[in-house]
């Protein structure tokens, strides 16, 4: 009898113990083998080749079976529209209007600005920004959500508690509260493909090379990230939060948040 | 759809100002009104401990009428702190991991920590020391199950010889001494995990746990002195003025602090003017008018300010039923006020999006998980357990019966 309750006892005090030396050796949906201190994976964006076709975004969702309602995004793509300054306002630009329909999702509506009242217009592809000092690993109170060494930034959904820290400590938006696992959800870069030597869902479809994908432990001869880094001035997002963004974008615009 | 369909759809779904991320224009903010009861249900139990210190430690001998009761009051509220947290979470379930794999680097994961701390050793203790020696004599005395739960919380330390019961005062007075840091750090630590979010301009901010923690006394106070109105009525026995013009005076010196230090928190912000600061200014104007310039400043503060003030100048001049009233209406005030500026901390800095370029409008449903009517009962519970406190360890029948609450030794 006193076995038995001992034998109880030692289970119950083991338990805890057991779900800690899980969490040590948590697992990643890269395939067994992947040796992840051999890869530093980046992505970059040049905003003038963005032509909001909204492939990526629709790409996304699919590939990672993203829940399909208008305000669950892992990637998007936000229209800028930058009118022309109004007359005698000594201005150089004008008022600016933003706007992602269905995160841009099946492309944009044609604009309500007319024509020759817009000085410039662009868009934007949005995804993580796989900040090297991320707000949304250090506020994350179980460390369901950590860095990888190769670059990306998981959620292990066995493990998050869905209290939405991560969620509201992300400066970018780029995480949400997934309603079918109700826990924090986020781009992964997809990490089940890269890790098996595929590209992103999103870099995959994108029909004017937008968005550049490289591994930088791994140049390839004609790299397209070396070239993207070479040939352009880049800048990151909300520089100034101090996040370190490692996504970079090329031609970005003051106006992009 | 029908075009009503659509109408009806379009009135009910969020309304969106402007541009916001579209991870952020889900029908309700992601943190709803269980997680503006959490600081206000924390700040209450600080605020009410600290009240209870001011008779212990600083030895405030008027507000002694009220020292049982204000710790009991800090013991009915932390005793749901954790609940509005806990109903939020996406996995409640998994809740237990946050003390056994704690992420040290997260503000939330201390929380526990903090938590547990200020429960058992603190006030739990604190309240046994005070109680041990009235415990062991209710428990020979009352019949029945109260007798029994009184011999049951003794925990078989029955000596009640003078030297053992000084030597549960002077422990009770050193854990009251530790308790003051103690009950800052718990709700300082609840203000450190809005200010520790840089993301949001309206909530990262380096004196947000000191805001929290003024805001937490003056609420703390208030909720003494309504409660000890309350029972004194409910129980039909006189108020003790010279009490209630003391926590009176309190609440006044609390709330001048936090009114000082609001104050200078919002005219740093204008003056700064940094990113992000024209949202704010469009969110105070227009989407939290009534909480912020009504609920938080007017009522929950100017109001009571003036009152209490004047009430500091005059109180000479005021009757005993007059002052009476004030003190209730104002505490009143006070404790919605403060729920009000809770509301704008934690609404206020979802309403507006990240990208600092729209603004959502919310209306609080009645039903559903961030329903009114589940945050009124949250809010109701702690005055259940309070009740029932009351009626175990402040019950009438046991002063009557010879039986003395221990007064704090003043040498």
């Amino acid at each position: 009898m006193v076995a038995t309750v001992g034998g109880v006892l030692a289970g119950l005090l083991a338990l805890p113990a057991a779900r800690a030396l899980k969490k040590k050796f948590s697992t990643s949906p890269a395939p067994s083998g992947y040796d992840a201190s051999k890869h530093k994976w980046l992505m970059c964006l040049d905003v003038d080749k963005c032509i909001g076709c909204g492939l990526c975004a629709d790409a996304c969702k699919t590939e990672n079976h993203v829940p399909e309602a208008s305000h669950f995004f892992r990637t998007w793509i936000e229209r800028y529209i930058i009118k022309k300054p109004a007359p005698a306002t000594a201005a150089a630009r004008g008022e600016v209007l933003v706007d992602s329909p269905n995160g841009g999702r099946g492309g944009f509506p044609p604009a309500l600005v007319p024509r020759a009242d817009i000085l410039k217009s662009f868009f934007v592809p949005k995804l993580c920004n796989l900040c090297e000092a991320s707000p949304c690993t250090q506020v994350c109170p179980v460390g369901a959500t950590f860095d990888t060494p190769d670059g990306a930034v998981l959620v292990d959904p066995s493990y998050c508690i869905g209290c939405g820290f991560c969620i509201q400590a992300c400066p970018y938006g780029c995480r949400f509260l997934s309603p079918v696992t109700r826990t924090a959800e986020k781009c992964t870069l997809c990490y089940h493909r890269i890790t098996r030597g595929l590209l992103p869902a999103c870099v995959e479809v994108c029909p004017t090379q937008a968005r550049v994908f490289g591994d930088l432990k791994n140049p390839l001869a004609d790299d397209p990230l070396q070239a993207f880094v070479q040939e352009n001035k880049v800048n990151t997002l909300k520089p100034h939060l101090g996040t370190n963004p490692r996504v970079l974008y090329a031609n970005l615009d003051k106006e992009v948040r | 759809m029908s075009l009503q369909l659509t109408a009806i759809l379009a009135e009910v779904a969020p309304h969106f100002d402007g541009y916001v991320y579209p991870n952020e224009s889900g029908s309700h903010p992601l943190w709803g009104v269980l997680i503006v009861l959490y600081p206000y249900i924390t700040g209450l139990v600080a605020g009410a401990f600290i009240m209870a210190s001011l008779v212990r430690v600083f030895r405030v001998k008027a507000l002694e009428p009220v020292y049982r009761l204000s710790l009991l009051t800090a013991l009915a509220f932390l005793l749901c702190a954790t609940l509005p947290l806990l109903l939020h979470l996406g996995h409640p379930e998994r809740s237990y991991q946050i003390m056994i794999t704690p992420h040290l680097t997260s503000p939330m994961a201390i929380f526990g920590f903090v938590y547990a701390w200020y429960l058992m050793a603190v006030l739990l203790l604190e309240l046994w020391f005070d109680y041990r020696g009235d415990l062991v004599n209710w428990g020979r005395t009352e019949p029945g199950l109260r007798g029994f739960i009184y011999r049951l919380l003794t925990v078989g330390v029955s000596d009640v010889s003078p030297a053992a019961i000084a030597l549960d005062h002077k422990l009770s007075w050193i854990i009251s001494i530790l308790g003051i840091p103690s009950a800052f750090l718990l709700h300082g630590y609840v203000g450190f995990i809005f200010g520790s979010i840089k993301a949001n301009p309206w909530w990262g901010n380096a004196i947000m746990p000191i805001i929290f923690i003024l805001s937490a006394m003056v609420s703390g106070i208030a909720l003494c002195v309504f409660v000890y109105m309350v029972l004194s009525w409910r129980r039909r026995r006189a108020l003790d003025m010279r009490c209630l013009d003391v926590m009176g005076m309190y609440l006044f010196y609390a709330l001048v602090i936090d009114a000082a230090i609001e104050a200078l928190d919002w005219i740093h912000r204008a003056y700064s003017a940094e990113e992000g600061f024209h949202v704010m200014e469009y969110m105070a104007q227009q989407r939290l008018f009534y909480t912020l310039s009504i609920g938080q400043l007017l009522m929950g503060t100017l109001i009571p300010l003036l009152t209490l003030g004047s009430l500091q100048v005059a109180r000479k001049f005021v009757s005993d039923a007059i002052r009476t009233r004030l003190y209730f209406t104002c505490a009143i005030f006070v404790l919605l006020g403060v729920l009000a500026m809770r509301w704008n901390v934690v609404m206020g800095g979802q309403f507006f999006s990240k990208s600092l370029r729209g603004v959502m409008s919310y209306k609080l449903e009645f039903a559903g998980a961030e329903g009114w009517f589940l945050g009124l009962m949250l809010l109701s519970l702690p005055f259940i357990i309070l009740t029932v406190l009351i009626k175990l360890f402040l019950s009438q029948s046991l002063l009557t019966s010879g039986h003395v609450p221990h007064r704090p030794d003043p040498t």
